[in-house]
């Protein structure tokens, strides 16, 4: 059984996913960031590969991105690394990145891998979702992967049920119209957080973008099954390193 | 087939299309659903061409040059896009997206610049329609274009310094999409050339358009025959390029022809020759030929020409490249550098470098006397003349 659809039927609330760079701060740090993150009890990793001209995300991701690509980071690369991550955990694994790199590695390819090491599921921003039903659906499901698709406020409801139709896994709640890494006050999506909630969708929604601390962390908790954290992850990991006890301590520091 | 219309998802064959995240997709279907219907209007219409005839000096002149014929023994005409207001044929798209923008109750304006002609172009209209202006440039090319950031400026624009990735004209193109997606309702993005996600490519190929209605219709007078030989144009994103072309497209004669900047040679290193290096990705939310690491990084691509210094080309141009409707070709920086001196010497119009390339290629034509040749001189030299300098 894929590992999200699992996760969310054994928990509901309160659930935490780290995004990081693949690639950051060191071109081989990927397999011990997700070992612990895993150790730090987070429910869900996501993975980024990066690209070079990554348009919905805000400077510090892009400087984490432009950083790896120097490291010599690619997607086969990552395949490479992760090829015995499974042996090491059996926490749900999301690739997320552009469409750009996957074009290039071959879409077919590129599903084809995820099912054998082991990932569950894979956001690409920039896909269109007339795209996903024309050209990628039959891949992904034969795959068994779970295609994660973005919503924001300005997304309306019949496009919601749409998107909520063509997702698997959860769907990405962007908590407002930003890049990532922003800076918008949470009031401000109250009303679009309870239209959400009030949808009944078949998916269960983490919210994601402008995530940093246990504040707000515990806000998006009240509206959704939980949070999705990255540029403060990757601001601490620029910080205070990748050692272990360093992650423990910003996971700590989010939730107990 | 139609060539020059895309599908109603964008594509032209398997160009184009919208690449964008969900962040971007309001402000891009709000677009979609409203660009035609309102530039096909008569109210439009009339506004923009009114606009284009007593403010922008259009028609621009089909200029016979006996000099140049002479010399390569063919009839040789140049469309003087250069003495539009502002310099180039940028300003054709500018004045048509921001009264656009108006008829969207859009009230601020943002926009990517490279060399600064589309800068230039884009602040222009924005003064004479009152209407809020940040132009994103990068850093790189702030510097180096200096005098069009002070034009920018005097104009009453926000000049913003794009400082993330190489910082040149891709990533003033990204930092002006993620200004996009911050502020979805209250402002309109203008690109400035065929590129970007539907309908960006249609919408700038129907007010580039203009350029090749003019040249046929000028043809056709001075000739008796609306149907040249050649139009030759130089390549970067492809806006004059494919205004020029347009009205040509499956005529049945008129040959068209494409010309990249090849940089310091196309297998330097330093290249900005897409279709020669390129293979079919995904730039600014469109599919297309670029030039890009086989593992699918974008590739910071080189000219001497700031405005043909783009890693993509237009998706309609790779459609037209891949059904042999246009010839792709490239010369070098030299090669444009020379034809840009030998214009100025033999005619006396300085031209813009990236319109140089289309003439430096009319050296590497075999020509019949008979054989009508129409040259795009997309802009002029002013903007180039430190480069010039240097060179002299």
């Amino acid at each position: 059984m894929n590992r999200i659809d699992k996760l969310f039927q054994q928990k509901q609330n309160n659930l935490l996913s780290i995004y990081f760079t693949a690639g950051f701060p060191n071109l081989n740090d990927t397999l011990s960031i997700v070992r612990h993150l895993d150790k730090a009890g987070v429910d869900l990793i996501e993975i980024g590969f990066p690209f070079s001209d990554p348009l919905a995300d805000g400077p510090v991701i892009q400087q984490s991105s432009g950083q790896a690509i120097e490291n010599g980071m690619t997607l086969s690369m990552l395949f490479e690394q992760l090829k015995d991550v499974r042996r090491h955990t059996q926490i749900p694994l999301v690739l997320m990145g552009y469409m750009n790199p996957v074009l290039q590695f071959g879409e077919k390819e590129f599903f084809k891998k995820c099912n054998e090491i082991g990932i569950d599921g894979v956001i690409l921003p920039d896909m269109p979702l007339d795209y996903f039903e024309c050209k990628l659906q039959n891949i992904v499901e034969e795959n068994d992967i779970a295609n994660i698709l973005l919503i924001t406020p300005e997304t309306n409801s019949e496009r919601i049920n749409q998107i909520d139709n063509l997702s698997r896994g959860f769907l990405y709640m962007v908590s407002s119209n930003s890049i990532t890494g922003g800076n918008k006050t949470m009031d401000m999506q109250t009303e679009y957080f309870y239209r959400i909630k009030a949808m009944n969708l078949k998916n269960p929604t983490l919210i994601g973008f402008g995530i940093k601390n246990k504040e707000t962390y515990e806000n998006a908790c009240k509206y959704s099954n939980g949070a999705i954290i990255g540029t403060a992850f990757i601001e601490h990991l620029k910080q205070h390193g990748i050692a272990k006890e360093s992650i423990q301590t910003f996971i700590k520091s989010i939730r107990k | 087939m139609n060539h020059t219309k895309p599908d109603k998802y964008g594509y032209y064959g398997e160009f184009g299309g919208a690449f964008v995240p969900e962040m971007l997709y309001p402000n891009i279907k709000e677009l979609q659903e409203n660009y035609e219907q309102i530039i096909q209007s008569d109210s439009f219409q009339e506004e923009f061409k009114s606009l284009l005839r007593d403010y922008v000096g259009r028609p621009t002149p089909l200029f016979f040059s006996k000099n140049l014929s002479a010399q390569f023994g063919a009839k040789i005409y140049l469309k003087r896009e250069d003495l539009n207001h502002t310099g180039a044929h940028k300003i054709n798209n500018a004045i048509g997206q921001v009264l656009l923008a108006k008829r969207l109750n859009k009230n601020r304006i943002i926009a990517e610049t490279g060399a600064g002609q589309h800068g230039v172009a884009t602040a222009t209209a924005c003064a004479l329609m009152n209407i809020d202006c940040t132009i994103f440039m990068g850093e790189i090319d702030i510097d180096r274009q200096k005098p069009n950031v002070e034009r920018m400026r005097i104009l009453g624009a926000k000049v913003v310094a794009a400082t993330s990735g190489s910082k040149t004209l891709k990533d003033a193109t990204n930092e002006a999409i993620r200004e996009w997606i911050n502020n979805p309702v209250d402002t309109h993005y203008i690109i400035g050339s065929v590129v970007g996600p539907h309908p960006y490519p249609d919408l700038v190929t129907q007010f580039q358009s203009i350029i090749s209605e003019e040249i046929k219709m000028q043809l056709n007078e001075q000739t008796g025959n609306e149907r040249p030989d050649y139009v030759i144009a130089c390549l970067g994103g492809g806006s004059n390029a494919i205004g020029a072309f347009y009205h040509f497209i499956d005529n049945g004669k008129t040959k068209l022809i494409a010309v990249e900047a090849g940089g310091e040679g196309v297998y330097s290193g330093k290249t900005a020759a897409t279709i020669a290096l390129g293979k079919i990705g995904i730039i600014h939310g469109s599919k297309t030929y670029l030039i890009q690491t086989d593992d699918g990084q974008i590739v910071e691509p080189h000219s001497i020409s700031a405005g043909l210094d783009y890693p993509g080309i237009g998706p309609i141009h790779s459609f037209l490249h891949d059904t042999g409707k246009v010839e792709v070709v490239n010369v070098t920086d030299q090669e444009a550098l020379d034809a840009a001196f030998h214009l100025s010497k033999v005619d006396g119009i300085i031209p813009a470098l990236e319109s140089a390339h289309a003439l430096a290629h009319l050296n590497k034509m075999t020509l019949k006397t008979s054989d009508v040749v129409v040259i795009n001189l997309s802009g002029r030299g002013d903007k180039d003349m430190l480069t010039y300098q240097k060179f002299m």
